[in-house]
């Protein structure tokens, strides 16, 4: 059987308990042109089952985090293979970059909001070609022309009444070859895509079977805390276990990378262990970062011209009515998942290793720890498991909490999973960089912006990591000044973009939406600062100037029409707009707020969406709302503060995030359209600081420069 | 008019408690009992004993006493909002050492707060109006100063003095606030003037 | 020590102090309720004790003594409780790694005031941290439960 070719191969989906379920692999869309080597019938290495039991198994190749994609990678194959909706079920498909990287990208990964656009081709065809295999297996059953044969809800029913189910052709359909090329349906003919589905994993979900990285366990599992540097920067000098093996329990201190790690039955006595610990740290060199001398530094930055990043035309010194000069802000911050890092090792006397963990990049990790163990890649097994959160968090180019784990496992010789306490994942890096914007505008006579000089200072995401060669280009990473140059808003300005990015010993990373959560604050508090300037209405200013990007203007407009702009807003409360442009889709917003005592509170959110075609409506309007509320947490509350290479923060006690009594209202308002497919998990979160700092400068004439907003009445509020 | 309402109850109160007043070993003159009493006021206003005390219906937190994080409220009788009532956080006891600082403290006879109709407010408010809230029954929960006495052994107060894992106790010493609280009352219980 | 989780009577042997929520997933495997925070800020590991919510988090496991401990798991396994059914039809969850501790803050508050306003709910509920912001949806669910609740559950 392993000789078999990939395109044709045929599995038994199950042994034992599963026996009956008899499945046939689709391989991939015939779009592939890559032909892998032939894999291990056992090893699930395709993307549908269809048992004889009826059920449909999806597999899924990227992460659910949340996002929605086990609902909506399964509608994209539901309907074109037209089967009973409620078979289907889904599983993360195992770590296998040949067959589950998306098409065009060499590793298997989730983020960049790219699943759905990304995998819009190729999981319609799998149902597809599901479908033509099995209606020629009913034909074949029946003596006729598969023409004469559909299939629906399930089942394939022939002229003459016929009718047989999916499951009783699967064996049958999985001993033919597949089609070489299949149709897709015409949208038009959609019946589940662009129709509200609700999700597939709520089941588990709100039962606790659901399991999460945290909840692996199986005989042998050791829990291990890990005690990590102190500040950025800090290294191991040396430890003295002593105390902490006393602790019952306890069974194993071993040094881990630049950390130690406390091997215990429980995580219980793993805290305690590492509690006892005593570990001695170097100082970090120079005394270690404190943000407020790099907020110093950053602002001191932004004051002469970087790299250049983009640079055009030139200002005609005789146009220019005023110039305007503002510097913006923002702070280091952690994603803060719900669920904090963990992750579960067993290494095997065979020379193979399983990983189980919430992960966005199982092709990452099977890398790290194949580094590790001196093996093959491909002897990683990866068991993605639900992820409790991952906003970027689970997938960087280190995957240091994998490669941390596979660390320990090795050094103590047993399976282990180590589990991050909040505090050392508040504290454990991989942060969106502090930035600074500097932007000088020259305006002609009626406002419109003719000059735009702008100076961005941060730290590089992609410098010294793998992505480094084929993203920085010239000294400049993409992600620290995307929107910027391209920005709509600019397309009759000179302007010239420029770009510092100081090193750092704080580990940096993409945090939902990346360079935009910088960026979008900055053009749209900036545009926002011209339009008063200009004494014009903040939506009219902004038409205005968008007059050459009409979808841009149409969710704007939608936004401001939502939100009530240009009726009174109630008593006490003004609103604020912003409207921005990344992976592909445009979000704008229409932000409602009030000012009680030092508090800001954001009422209501209009938010008008064009992300091209929709898939699912109710999961693009989840991650709407789930990107306010993210965005919201950055622009009210979140701020590492770091002394000494020490982050100050630990837990949600003083690093607050939106809870329930602050959630505005928020409706999401999807433009009808035929634009090429965007991303939706991260593009909303981008534009409600400015919105919200836009409505709070028309409340109170304050104009709020940096994150999160803080009235200059406000103290520091802690908790 | 309220004003002088008050004045006379003081003296009356005064020279009646005085009247009984021994257990400090003789009578306590009424200028001593409003240093006493001073004493007493720093404990009620000290972030550990008034933060539960608020004006409004949030309880504070930390020695600055800010408000309450997760928007807690002191809800129909005191104990919380229904779901999010005091205890689900804080327990019986405060957290072992190895729960860290900042984790809820905890007191045997269930965390709250003053009720809604008597709140019994210490923080903002003046020596003289906090002294006649404290005694007036209609304002501290239809207590007499025998049973404000009593009051003083309750577990949520004596919780000042033992807060648990990273919080400052009330620097007055308990006893020493039990003295000043017994020295003032046989002094009959005097307020400085609102 | 005895302890009543979920109706069945476990003997467990655990350090006096061990947080209830470690003895709930390591000792009795029963992973539902969820680690987020460990200083009672997030809710994620809200159980019961004797119907009544508590961050299982910051409670001694000595300190459970004969009161009944209810989890997530006690619900329902098949999601027919009316805050699950009213959870999947709202599509509330996310990430869901919140949504236990969402869920049993809910059903407490449910079953003293059957019918919660939006006041109430958020009252209850900020003790529940959503990193996916499912805020909105929790919400509505919430007022759905109440209605299933008061239509006696199918």
């Amino acid at each position: 059987m392993t000789t078999l070719s990939r395109r044709g191969f045929l599995t038994a989906a199950g042994t034992g308990a599963a026996a009956l379920v008899i499945g046939f692999h689709i391989p991939e869309g015939a779009a592939r042109t890559v032909a892998p080597a032939p894999k291990a019938m056992m090893s699930p290495n395709a993307f549908l089952r269809i048992g004889s039991d009826e059920s449909i198994t999806v597999v899924i190749a990227h992460s659910e985090m949340g996002q929605g994609i086990w609902t909506g990678l399964a509608m994209l194959v539901a309907e074109e293979l037209a089967c009973d909706w409620t078979r289907i079920r889904c599983e993360h498909a195992p770590a296998d970059a040949a067959t589950y990287a998306a098409p065009g990208s060499p590793l298997q990964m989730t983020g960049g909001s790219s699943t759905t656009r990304g995998e819009y081709q190729r999981y319609r065809e799998v149902g597809a070609t599901a479908k033509d295999m099995l209606i020629r297996a009913a034909a074949a059953r029946w003596k006729v022309a598969p023409a004469d044969c559909v299939a629906e809800n399930g089942a394939v029913v022939g002229k003459r009444g016929q009718r047989a189910t999916f499951g009783q052709l699967a064996a049958e359909a999985m001993k033919l070859p597949p089609p070489a090329s299949v149709k897709l349906k015409d949208p038009k003919d959609w019946k589940i895509l662009g129709t509200p589905v609700r999700r597939l994993d709520s089941p588990e979900k709100v039962t606790g079977r659901a399991t999460f990285g945290m909840d692996v366990q199986f005989p042998g599992l050791r829990t291990a805390l890990v005690a990590r540097p102190p500040a950025f920067g800090a290294m191991l000098v040396k430890f003295d276990a002593a105390a902490a093996l006393k602790v019952p329990g306890v069974e194993k201190v071993v040094p881990a990378g630049n950390g130690v790690a406390v091997v215990a039955a429980h995580f219980w006595a793993a805290k305690l262990g590492r509690d006892a610990l005593v570990v001695e740290w170097s100082q970090p060199e120079g005394g270690g970062l404190d943000t407020a001398r790099f907020s110093a530094q950053l602002r001191k930055l932004v004051e002469a011209h970087g790299t250049d990043v983009g640079k055009e035309g030139s200002v005609d010194a005789g146009k220019v009515a005023a110039t305007l000069t503002s510097v913006y802000e923002v702070p280091y911050l952690a994603h803060a998942p719900m669920e904090p890092l963990n992750c579960a090792v067993k290494i095997n006397a065979d020379g193979t290793c399983d990983i189980y963990t919430g992960t966005q990049a199982p092709s990452l990790d099977q890398q790290v720890a194949g580094g590790i163990l001196g093996i093959a890649p491909d002897k990683v097994r990866v068991h993605t498991q639900f992820l409790g959160g991952g906003f970027g968090r689970r997938a960087n180019p280190k995957q240091d909490f994998v490669a941390e784990a596979v660390l320990v496992a090795k050094a103590a010789g047993v399976p282990v999973k180590t589990v991050w306490t909040r505090e050392d994942d508040i504290r454990g890096g991989f942060y969106r960089p502090a930035y600074a914007h500097r932007i000088v505008a020259k305006t002609d006579r009626a406002g419109a912006p003719i000059g735009w000089e702008h100076v961005v200072a941060g730290q590089s995401i992609m410098k010294g990591t793998p992505f480094e060669a084929f993203v920085v280009r010239n000294g400049v990473d993409p992600t620290s000044v995307e929107g910027l140059a391209e920005s709509p808003y600019l397309r009759g300005a000179a302007r010239h973009v420029s770009l510092h990015t100081p090193v750092t010993p704080v580990t940096v990373l993409w945090w939902r939406s990346v360079g935009n959560t910088h960026t979008a604050f900055a053009m749209e508090c900036m545009i926002d600062e011209l339009a008063h300037a200009a004494k014009a209405d903040p939506l009219a200013y902004r038409l205005k100037l968008l007059d050459g990007a009409p979808r841009h203007a149409a969710v704007l407009k939608l936004a401001a029409d939502k939100g009530g702009w240009g009726t009174p807003p109630p008593a006490g409360r003004a609103r604020g707009l912003a409207v921005h442009e990344s992976f592909g889709s445009i979000v704008a917003q229409c932000a409602e707020v009030s000012v009680e005592g030092d508090r800001i509170r954001v009422h209501h959110v209009a938010c008008a969406v064009d992300c091209g075609p929709a898939v699912n409506p109710l999961g693009i309007e989840a991650q709407v709302h789930s990107s306010v509320v993210y965005g919201l947490t950055a622009a009210l509350h979140g701020k590492l503060d770091l002394a000494g290479g020490a982050v100050q923060q630990g837990n949600f006690h003083d690093y607050p995030v939106l809870r329930m009594f602050e959630m505005p209202s928020v409706s999401v308002h999807v433009v009808p359209s035929t634009a090429r497919m965007g991303g939706i998990g991260e593009p909303a979160t981008a534009p409600i600081a400015p919105a919200v700092a836009n409505a709070v400068y028309a409340l109170t004439k304050q104009r709020l420069r940096a994150l999160p907003l803080r009235l200059a009445t406000v103290r520091e509020a802690r908790g | 008019m309220n004003k002088l309402v008050f004045t006379i109850i003081t003296i009356a109160s005064a020279a009646c408690s005085g009247g009984r007043s021994s257990s400090g070993g003789g009578m306590v003159a009424a200028g001593d009992g409003l240093a006493a009493w001073e004493t007493v006021r720093g404990v009620l206003q000290h972030p550990r004993c008034a933060n539960c005390h608020p004006a409004g219906d949030q309880p504070l937190q930390g020695d600055e006493g800010r408000p309450h994080n997760q928007n807690v409220q002191r809800g129909p009788a005191g104990r919380g909002m229904v779901g999010a009532e005091c205890t689900t956080c804080h327990g019986p006891a405060n957290p072992p050492a190895s729960y860290g600082a900042h984790t809820p403290p905890g007191v045997s006879n269930g965390w709250h707060m003053p009720t809604p109709e008597q709140p019994l407010v210490f923080v903002g408010v003046s020596s003289g109006a906090l002294c006649a809230q404290v005694k007036d029954p209609a304002h501290n929960g239809g207590k007499d100063m025998a049973a404000l006495r009593a009051h003083l052994d309750d577990p949520l107060v004596q919780w000042g003095w033992s807060p648990g894992l990273g919080r400052a106790p009330v620097p007055t010493p308990r006893a020493a606030f039990l003295a000043a609280w017994d020295a003032w009352a046989a002094a009959g219980a005097p307020c400085p003037a609102p | 020590m005895k302890l009543d989780v979920n109706g069945n009577v476990h003997d467990v042997d655990a350090p006096p102090d061990m947080p209830l929520l470690w003895v709930l997933r390591d000792l009795l495997g029963l992973t539902g309720t969820k680690f987020g925070c460990g200083m009672a800020q997030c809710g994620a590991c809200t159980v019961h004790l004797d119907g009544n919510p508590v961050r299982a988090c910051v409670t001694p496991v000595s300190t459970v003594g004969a009161r009944k401990v209810a989890t997530i798991e006690s619900l329902s396994p098949d999601a027919s409780h009316p805050v699950q059914r009213a959870w999947i039809e709202a599509d509330v969850v996310q990430c869901g790694y919140c949504q236990s501790g969402q869920i049993m803050t809910a059903t407490a508050l449910l079953r003293r005031v059957p019918e919660p306003t939006d006041a109430d709910i958020d009252a209850a509920m900020s003790g529940n941290i959503c990193r996916c912001g499912t805020y909105g949806r929790v919400r509505e669910a919430i007022h759905l439960a109440a209605r299933l609740q008061k239509g006696g559950g199918k």
